[in-house]
């Protein structure tokens, strides 16, 4: 029972680092942007496509994590300019409406395009290492250290680089950032490009896992929102421990009923959180 | 509200009714069956624009009421015999009812874009507990029945053709149409569309906010309900599917389509999405959903008044 009880949390560690990953993405442009993204679940399947050609193409899963990144990046920001600026301004609401069609069309163009087929994609490490009565592979330990890399990477990045101070400062004061001549529109859709790019990159990573599909996106978006309802939205470090928190429990839960029940847990968590503090349970409480 | 207008307006209502019963007897069978399904689409919609249009809370969880008025009008006409419509009626409503008290509770504590939020997930707890709990629900393949009759006990009692189900179901949605428009014209509908323009102001006023946005929710539940009944009765079956957050998201779409605000916009939208798609799923098959979600798109942006709102505006030009 013990060793169970320590494979699962293993287990919930390493999904919760992917979920983390997805989530950070999504509150990054929720909280900058105040934009709802419907689309980010369709992104990281995209990517995962993205990656699945890049891979076929290159032969390196290591570049086609990068190319699935970029290219999925782009087209964020593609999307951006032509759906989301427009909406500058008007009432926040527009932008779910804007992100839902986004993700209607990505979605079916995307089994238009690939087919109900699932495709796979080949893990870079195949070897295993023993823990008590299991093969252990470390390539889900590896994602869990890379999605922590590539968040750790993007702190940096809001911290130090020219356009993390500008980003910092629009999620501030948006009118005043304009004011001081930061060029506002362009930093947005940077940020859309960085987070539809990590969610690509967390599509790659959890391709070897459980196969691309087209509906890939739904399960992850809809977790991905709870995390940010539960970690309070717009706050990284929250998303990131409610990411970790809900993924454990589920992992927890998964030992006595079956995963899809599973997700229960997760729907009890959003509960109490609304019913308890419904500002967020890792956020520091408002004054 | 000017007097003139409200003329204007029952005229325009009563030529439109009239034409919409008429309609059947100019229609093969296949588009009566396809008007009523537009009708009970329309008055799903309908429900929800209470939330969306005079409240300004965008509900991406009305699947949740239709489908349980579906399983709930199930339940009745599966097992009390002899099945009646008007049980099957009581029970979907309750269990709409039910849950809208249970979603109304939780996510009103949320603001708008939470709120929206809130509202998907927890359709999407619905929608696990049925598709997984198959004893009760039947799982992925839902649940079968036949259709009751249209009878009131003692007086008469007579089945069910294309011709009186329509009829039927437009006479529901006209006496919702009308309770609705009522409702959003009253003090009550004020205080909404006064929470849509400023909550803060309105809290400040002294109206407890949040009282009245759980009253919304659970009326506009209510309504969904009734559509998903509706539903239950035209399609004889109950399925997970039309408990699928997809359901929701596309209420949402006849709302932005139609015009938001309206009432009849709604329907309005929801009879061009399904003509739309009717349309293009000839020959797209079911990818009809790409160009409709880029309409859709280029609505959001260009036409947010919608088609009702552009075609005021563009009468009164």
């Amino acid at each position: 029972m013990l060793e169970q009880i320590l494979i699962q949390t293993i287990n919930g560690i390493v999904v919760g680092m992917i979920l983390a990953l997805v989530a950070s993405g999504l509150t990054l442009i929720f909280g900058i942007m105040d934009v709802v993204n419907f689309a980010h679940g369709e992104f990281l399947m995209l990517g995962a496509y993205a990656g699945v050609i890049a891979l076929a193409g290159t032969g390196s899963f290591w570049l086609a994590l990068v190319i699935a990144s970029l290219v999925v990046a782009a087209l964020g920001a593609a999307i951006h300019v032509t759906t989301l600026r427009p909406l500058l301004g008007r009432d926040p609401l527009n932008t779910i409406l804007a992100t839902f069609g986004v993700s209607l069309v990505l979605q079916n163009y995307a089994l238009w395009q690939f087919g109900p087929v699932p495709r796979k994609i080949e893990e870079p490490i195949t070897g295993y290492f023993g823990l008590f009565y299991l093969e252990y592979p470390w390539y889900r330990l590896m994602i869990a250290v890379l999605s922590a890399a590539i968040i750790a990477a993007l702190w940096l990045f809001l911290k130090y680089s020219t356009y993390g101070v500008w980003i910092r400062a629009t999620t501030q004061d948006r009118v005043m950032a304009q004011a001081m001549g930061i060029p506002v529109p362009r930093v947005l859709t940077i940020v859309f490009a960085i987070g539809s790019g990590m969610a690509a990159a967390s599509g790659v990573l959890f391709g070897p896992l459980v196969g691309v599909n087209h509906a890939m996106g739904l399960d992850w978006v809809l977790k991905a929102f709870i995390v940010v309802v539960v970690g309070g939205m717009g706050n990284l470090g929250g998303s990131i421990a409610a990411a970790i928190f809900i993924s454990l429990m589920e992992s927890y839960a998964s030992l006595w009923v079956s995963p899809a029940q599973a997700i229960i847990v997760s729907f009890v968590v959003l509960i109490l959180t609304l019913l308890i503090r419904p500002t967020g349970l890792f956020v520091p409480t408002p004054k | 509200m000017t007097r003139r207008p409200t003329l204007l307006f029952w005229v325009g209502f009563f030529v439109i009714l009239a034409l919409l019963i008429v309609a059947p007897f100019a229609l093969p069978e296949f588009w009566r069956r396809f008007l009523t399904e537009i009708l009970i689409w329309g008055l799903l919609a309908m429900s929800s624009d209470i939330l969306i249009g005079y409240t300004g809370m965008v509900s991406f969880g009305h699947s949740a009421f239709f489908g349980l008025g579906m399983y709930g009008a199930a339940a009745a006409l599966l097992t009390t015999r002899p099945p009646s419509l008007w049980v099957a009626f009581v029970y979907g409503l309750l269990a709409a009812a039910v849950v809208a008290a249970f979603v109304a509770y939780f996510s009103t504590r949320l603001r708008d874009i939470y709120f929206a939020i809130t509202t998907l997930i927890f359709s999407q707890i619905f929608y696990v507990i049925i598709f997984t709990w198959t004893e009760v629900t039947g799982g992925e393949n839902g649940l079968t029945f036949s259709r009751p009759a249209l009878a009131i006990p003692g007086l008469f009692s007579l089945p069910f053709t294309t011709l009186t189900l329509y009829w039927f179901v437009l006479a529901v949605l006209t006496v919702s149409y009308l309770v609705l428009r009522r409702i959003t014209h009253s003090p009550f509908g004020m205080v909404l569309q006064s929470i849509r323009e400023n909550e803060a102001r309105t809290r400040a006023i002294g109206y407890p906010v949040e009282r009245y946005k759980i009253v919304a929710v659970m009326l506009s539940g209510l309504f969904a309900g009734l559509a998903g009944v509706l539903y239950a009765i035209q399609n004889r079956f109950a399925a997970p599917d039309f408990v699928f957050f997809l359901v929701s998201g596309e209420t949402v779409i006849y709302n932005v389509m139609g015009g938001i605000g309206t009432l009849v916009g709604p329907i309005v939208g929801a009879a061009a999405f399904l003509l739309l798609r009717e349309a293009l799923s000839r020959f797209l098959t079911e990818f009809y959903l790409i160009p409709v979600g880029i309409i859709f798109i280029a609505m959001v942006i260009f036409m947010p008044q919608g088609l009702l709102g552009f075609a005021r505006r563009w009468l009164n030009r």
